[in-house]
């Protein structure tokens, strides 16, 4: 799905009346698997579109959106995990990245 | 972002228009450039950043920005509504590139043919001259016809279009070569064209010939090693 797309389907949510939050990639570091400007759109209902990484930290992102859709306040999110925690919230690649996430209103 | 800013983004991506989204981090307050005035820096980063098609965060004044580039898809212009352009068009729409075919035999240019996707009826030379290829386009011929091809082929010579492939055998393109030199096309131009088009990878349907095609655009314009061919086509001949 191309970031047009994502937008395209963050709007279409948002008119059906959607809880959407946008998060962005802002920031890598080594080998995170999707450049600067990948988008992730998710809604309250847990609908999600495009991606912020290999699927690693996806989960997370979507938890810390409740929150931004919520607050309507944005955050900064930082990804950037040691090997032997891998298998918690982190990319296994070995990466680090920054994600921005904002609420759609 | 507002819903107000989204619908701007959105027009000026289906106007074709390249904007780029500023995004202060600390707050998330945003404008989109040229549309909005912004400080002299900024303006500078948002251009750097649709020239060279990348997003990156930038400091100014004690503040981060996030600068993210929206230009619009790169062009693949095919020559010739052929049964592997049907197999071609889809796969490059899922990749991102926004396609034209070109193709003056009605028989083959039909909308049942190629649903939704943006037919020219011109003669080639028209249609490419038309279509104002630019250093985001890529050419790809497909027609076997010389009539059709060796006009498209020439206007793409005369454009920066970033990648030029064309349809037929080693012994075709030698023929192709000596025709594009009789229109005054010099050896290092005439070079650019890739031919036998498309990676080596044996294809022999059109879906496999469409993925060879397709991934040696992809190369060329990522800037692969798998993009640079040895020999230029006419030290074949």
């Amino acid at each position: 799905m191309s970031d047009e797309d994502v937008l395209a389907t963050a709007a279409t949510w948002a008119a059906e009346g959607e809880e959407v939050a946008l998060a962005t990639v802002v920031e890598t570091w080594g080998s995170s698997p999707r450049p600067a400007g990948s988008r992730l759109a998710v809604t309250a209902s847990g609908r999600m579109a495009g991606s912020v990484s290999g699927g690693c930290i996806e989960g997370a992102v979507a938890e810390a959106a409740q929150r931004t859709m919520e607050t309507g306040a944005p955050q900064l999110l930082d990804f950037g995990i040691s090997d032997e925690r891998a298998w918690e919230v982190g990319l296994a690649c070995g990466g680090k990245l920054q994600v921005f996430l904002e609420r759609l209103a | 972002m507002t819903p107000d800013l989204l619908a701007r983004l959105r027009e000026a991506q289906a106007a074709k228009r390249p904007v780029a989204l500023l995004t202060r981090l600390s707050d998330g307050r945003q404008r989109l450039w040229p549309d909005d005035s912004v400080p002299a820096a900024l303006s500078e980063a948002a251009e750097a950043a649709l020239r060279d098609d990348k997003a990156s965060a930038v400091a100014l004044d004690g503040d981060k920005w996030f600068v993210h580039p929206h230009n619009p898809p790169a062009r693949l212009i095919v020559v010739g509504a052929v049964h592997v352009a049907q197999a071609l068009v889809p796969m490059a729409a899922t990749l991102g590139f926004a396609v034209t075919v070109v193709d003056p035999r009605r028989a083959f240019a039909t909308p049942e043919r190629f649903p939704g996707v943006s037919l020219s009826f011109d003669w080639p030379d028209e249609a490419m001259a038309a279509l104002a290829l630019d250093g985001r386009s890529a050419v790809v011929t497909l027609t076997h016809d010389p009539k059709l091809d060796d006009p498209a082929l020439d206007v793409a010579l005369r454009s920066p279009c970033f990648y030029i492939g064309a349809l037929g055998s080693r012994r075709t393109h030698a023929k192709r070569v000596a025709r594009l030199q009789e229109m005054g096309h010099g050896e290092g131009a005439i070079a650019r064209i890739r031919a036998p088009v498309g990676l080596d990878i044996a294809a022999v349907t059109a879906s496999e010939i469409a993925l060879s095609v397709l991934a040696e655009v992809v190369a060329a314009r990522r800037g692969a090693a798998l993009a640079q061919r040895n020999a230029p086509a006419v030290a074949a001949a």
